[in-house]
């Protein structure tokens, strides 16, 4: 009686759930001229008062990026974007440099604030260092002083160049090179800014470092990089949240995340991604197309991605380990949720190169509404790799019976030693689990939360505490009220 | 407490229950005998409001209001609680976790505060001791990889935190060794009061040499045929049901 009735009516609740960071911030900006060209990435440079061998990086990356084509293989649906109409460089005006917290705008500190990401609170709280990028600029890098102490630098992409032009000209672009694929080279030649962190050696960074990125200006893209080097038996913790306003265009995000793990040194690297994800009809939300790949260089590094993903209209985005070292781990724990008209073509490529390397996969995809949820990974093992080993578990849940699930292994083994398990299953949340839950009084729209939370349980383990709350709270409100 | 009044109801054109009628009031227990596939099951599915039958006719009446119009979980936090004769799994929800939503989902239905972690967690060892429930079953996720056994007092456990007014209990006696049952029924034993009620649903007269019942109703094709005392059970056992199947007198 009426199931069909109920369905419908509760995949509708799916629309009421509104997206919180949708505001704007009124700050006065400096913008870059719309459109792209030689002269935008020279502007840019310049802006940033970059050092010539760093312009030649961006000029040499824009070359390539024009005789390059933006890929079509994943499995998204997305329109044809005008690079020529966004701009490629918005920074809060006369705010460049800030000596203490008095100085910055107290509109920007409101709207960290509105995030929950207080840079005030920051500083008292022990636990969470923070370097904040909003749209291009890196506003504030908490927790400096105390970092300093240990030898960690922790700062805006920016501070980097002109501080530490050495360690940064070194790495740069060595993981992810800038002709690697298409919004890598674009960003190669246009990003704007992000963070660099070097751990010295045999420094366990005492705190979890942090970076929080934030789309507040019409028609411009986020184009910000990250670099982490872990030198040997080093460890850090490394956090990234992102949020953007609610509008009806669409917004490009396409960062670049590069991560070097030295020997016996280790990294783990976690995401939530809460982009704004377009409405219910599908208008609007961010376009997430992010390179992000790490080396473990070094023998015994290790290296985790964990990301929970629960925002942007189109994800394009497969964190990757190059394990090259022997006896290297590369990890990789994933939540992805669709919900309304989301797309995600999301996954990871472990490439084993060392001996004795191994690696894990853990993908959970949840679809929900009239959305699209891909899983794609690459499990690759050289012929050097001798005794590596895979373990994949891609696992899906779909809530209605409009929405998909897909699943695209690729498995290339070229030894006899290797070991490749891969594991996939797809569900749906039962009836009789809701009725269940309903008949010990608990609401239909908080048995989601729990089921679905229990269902992502292995991946939310994985979060350092702070993040595991703010995960599990925005998966419950992702899925406000669907069920299959 | 609960009044059905001419209940039937069939599922997919099959008329399970013709014409069923009930009073339970409070301080009772009331066990419901019946052989397989007489309608036991979904007079339990139907108090607690599963949505997948017709009622064609009939009235359920509970404290004062009309039951057919309450949403499962409404009902629930009035008070209304089925232990499942097959329990699902929830995997990767902690019992802690799972019971805890259920209280404070409760608590808040009745206008109360949430309970705090450590109220929540004395409650729990209170009634962990009441219903002689291990630890470790309570650390697992819901049911997940539970035997039957471990189910079935997990479902009298689940009971004993949320304090139904009125509890059924669907077939909780199948499948367990006699030390299971024991648990099952002492819990019931411990819990029933005054103000509460018990249906008991069983096809063997053995849980009710634990659980003493006020009334004994035997369900048959759709129909309580014949109500007694508890004397009413040992008869069943020694007669079978087949003397049913004569008319009545």
């Amino acid at each position: 009686m009426g199931k069909e009735n109920q369905q419908e009516e509760i995949l509708q609740h799916v629309t009421q759930n509104e997206y919180k960071y949708g505001f704007v911030t009124d700050v006065e900006m400096e913008i870059a001229p719309v459109g792209l060209n030689e002269d935008t990435v020279r502007y840019i440079s310049a802006k940033k008062n970059e050092p010539e061998w760093l312009l030649a990086f961006r000029l040499n990356a824009f070359r390539k990026w024009e005789t390059m084509k933006m890929p079509t293989w994943a499995h998204l649906d997305i329109p044809p974007i005008d690079y020529q109409a966004i701009s490629y460089y918005a920074a809060p005006k006369n705010l460049p440099k800030y000596s203490s917290l008095e100085e910055v705008d107290p509109e920007l500190l409101k709207t960290f604030d509105k995030l929950g990401i207080s840079l005030e609170e920051q500083k008292r709280l022990a636990g969470v260092a923070v370097d904040a990028v909003f749209d291009s600029v890196s506003v504030k890098t908490t927790f400096q002083e105390t970092l300093k102490k240990h030898g960690i630098i922790f700062c805006s992409f920016s501070d980097a160049v002109q501080e530490y032009p050495d360690l940064v000209q070194k790495y740069m672009g060595s993981v992810v090179p800038p002709h690697d694929n298409f919004f890598a080279a674009l960003n190669s030649a246009v990003f704007s800014d992000g963070s660099f962190c070097y751990i010295p050696r045999g420094v366990r960074c005492p705190i979890e470092l942090s970076t929080y990125f934030r789309i507040n200006t019409a028609n411009t893209g986020q184009f910000e990089r990250t670099l982490i080097v872990a030198d040997e038996e080093s460890y850090v913790s490394y956090m990234e949240g992102c949020t953007a306003p609610q509008r009806d265009e669409n917004q490009l995000h396409a960062a670049i995340v590069e991560i070097i793990v030295m020997k016996d040194a280790e990294v783990k690297y976690s995401t939530v991604q809460n982009w704004y994800p377009g409405n219910k009809e599908g208008n609007g939300g961010i376009y997430n197309f992010v390179t992000k790949r790490g080396i473990c260089k070094g023998n015994n590094a290790k290296l985790s991605w964990t990301q929970v993903e629960t925002g942007s209209a189109k994800t394009w985005k497969y964190p990757s380990c190059i394990l090259l070292g022997d006896n290297t781990i590369g990890e990789f724990y994933s939540v992805a949720v669709t919900n309304n008209y989301q797309q995600a073509d999301t996954g990871s490529k472990m490439i084993h190169l060392g001996k004795n390397t191994k690696s894990t996969i853990i993908s959970k995809g949840i679809s929900a509404g009239h959305s699209d949820n891909s899983y794609r990974g690459l499990v690759k093992m050289v012929k050097k790799a001798a005794n590596a080993r895979n373990y994949s578990q891609c696992d899906s849940l779909l809530l209605g019976d409009k929405c998909g699930a897909h699943t695209f292994p690729y498995i290339k083994t070229e030894n006899q030693t290797s070991m490749v398990e891969h594991e996939a299953t797809t569900s749906k949340i039962s009836e009789d689990q809701l009725f269940y839950c309903n008949q010990r009084g608990i609401s239909t729209e908080s048995a989601i939360g729990l089921i679905v939370n229990g269902y992502a349980k292995e991946v939310l383990n994985k979060l350092p505490m702070e993040f595991a709350i703010e995960a599990q709270k925005l998966l419950s409100i992702s899925l406000e009220g669907s069920v299959g | 407490m609960l009044s059905i009044k001419n209940l039937t109801v069939s599922i997919e054109n099959k008329q399970i229950l013709k014409g069923l009628n009930l009073e339970i009031n409070k301080g009772e227990v009331h066990a419901i005998m019946g052989p397989n596939g007489t309608g036991k099951s979904t007079l339990a599915n139907i108090i607690a409001g599963k949505n997948i039958y017709t009622i064609e006719e009939g009235t359920i009446d509970y404290m004062g209001k009309n039951l057919m119009e309450m949403e499962v979980d409404e009902r629930a936090n009035e008070g209304i609680f089925l232990s499942f004769q097959y329990p699902v799994e929830i995997p990767g929800v902690s019992m802690v976790n799972f019971m805890r939503t259920a209280i404070n989902e409760q608590r808040q239905y009745h206008g109360k505060d949430p309970l705090s972690a450590a109220e929540f967690l004395q409650k729990m060892e209170e009634k962990k001791k009441l219903v002689e429930i291990h630890s470790k079953l309570t650390n697992r996720s819901v049911n997940e990889g539970f035997s039957g056994g471990e189910k079935k007092k997990n479902e009298i456990f689940q009971m004993a935190m949320l304090e139904p007014v009125l509890a059924i209990l669907d077939e909780t006696d199948s499948g367990l060794d006699i030390d299971a049952l024991r648990v099952v029924a002492n819990g019931v034993n411990k819990l029933r009061n005054e103000n509460n009620a018990f249906i008991v649903i069983t096809h063997y007269q053995r849980l009710l040499d634990y659980i003493i019942p006020d009334f004994v109703h035997v369900l048959f094709e759709g129909k309580i045929v014949k109500s007694g005392g508890k004397e009413l059970a040992l008869e069943l056992e020694q007669k079978g049901y087949e003397w049913l199947n004569q008319p009545s007198k």
